[in-house]
């Protein structure tokens, strides 16, 4: 650490005023251009969480722990069986990943369904707020449209062990407010 | 490029870069495959019993398809470098008069890459319990069943694709007992 603090140091005493707020600046750039492409996917996925981590073993051996979905939810296209789709019980922050088995839908257009993990022996119906049998279209969140493995094992990371998270943040920060490009 | 903290962080986002590339590539070599097969099912046994619908935890009675069915299929053609399995699921789809559409899974299989992908059954029970919204399988003679499937790829878009070929059910018009 000690030539680490030495070269990035210097640096910093060489800056002068508008420098530092040039940096400041580069910083706030980065952070609204990050917010403007998260907010243009969900408009352009319709749906308000377009990129989601699988965060249980439900769905093996198609999805583990770790893997990235990425979602879109267009009103228009019906749900149909087979489906992956990622849902909100009421009242429930979690998203579950799981698969439609079972759907009854009207000819009003209004459906009910049922999910299944693929590597859950029973239904979902035991996730469901009491009283519930079926889902319904508004709990959706999204439907699974593509997925990479792995890659969100971070986010896991930063979840589990809160401190790696702050961690990573500040020395992110730290790095964008020294560095001089 | 002097010092080991930023040769370090160099290798590491080159690593990150290839990888995402290569992912990509992956995803792209397979993205306009039309993965169909085709299929042919039939089946053994076609009954309608009443009963309370358990699997709802309802008192209400609704009809409960009872059917075993035949299963012919080759898969290996489907499966390549980007194919992690397939999930096939066996759906029956009709009408009635309480719903416009009834789709209902009666089985399902996970093939992954590797393993047998020519199915051959015969006289296959359903894994899932044929129930109803409602009691609109008795005398149903338009009961399509068709097989589909999931492709789960190692890196890419997820189909979901009908085989060609389907076979229509009839239920009778009275009830087991």
């Amino acid at each position: 650490m000690g030539l680490f603090d030495f070269d990035f140091l210097n640096d910093v005493r060489r800056m002068n005023k508008r420098q530092l707020y040039y940096q400041f600046l580069n910083f706030g750039m980065i952070v609204s251009s990050a917010l403007m492409i998260w907010k243009g996917l969900m408009v352009m996925t319709g749906s308000e969480s377009p990129i989601v981590v699988v965060l249980s073993g439900s769905m093996e051996p198609a999805f583990f722990r770790g893997d990235l979905l990425f979602l879109t939810n267009y009103q228009e296209e019906p749900i149909r069986v087979g489906e992956i789709v990622v849902f909100k019980i009421e009242g429930r922050e979690i998203p579950i990943v799981h698969r439609v088995i079972k759907l009854h839908e009207k000819e009003t257009g209004e459906v009910k369904f049922l999910t299944k993990g693929d590597n859950n022996q029973v239904d979902d119906r035991g996730l469901y707020a009491p009283g519930q049998l079926w889902l319904q279209r508004k709990d959706v969140v999204g439907r699974a449209r593509g997925f990479v493995p792995y890659v969100g094992m971070v986010t896991i990371l930063m979840n589990d062990y809160p401190k790696f998270k702050y961690l990573i943040l500040a020395c992110l920060g730290i790095f964008v407010l020294i560095h001089r490009e | 490029m002097n010092t080991f903290l930023s040769r370090v962080n160099t290798i590491f986002a080159f690593t990150l870069s290839v990888l995402a590339a290569l992912t990509f590539g992956c995803f792209l070599t397979t993205v306009f495959n039309d993965n169909i097969a085709p299929v042919q099912i039939g089946t053994t046994k076609a009954a309608v019993k009443n009963v309370a619908n358990f699997a709802a935890s309802t008192r209400e009675k609704n009809d409960l398809g009872q059917i075993a069915f035949d299963l012919h299929v080759d898969l290996a053609p489907l499966f390549n470098w980007n194919t992690k399995q397939l999930f096939l699921y066996m759906t029956a789809e009709y009408e009635t008069a309480n719903n416009k559409l009834n789709q209902v899974v009666l089985w399902d299989k996970i093939i992954k890459r590797g393993e047998n992908s020519k199915l051959d059954f015969k006289s296959m029970n359903t894994k899932y319990y044929f129930f109803d919204d409602g009691n609109g399988l008795r005398g149903n003679k338009n009961v399509t069943l068709s097989l589909a499937w999931n492709v789960i790829p190692n890196a890419g878009t997820l189909p979901r694709v009908k085989g060609d070929g389907r076979y229509i059910l009839k239920f009778p018009n009275e009830y087991r007992q």
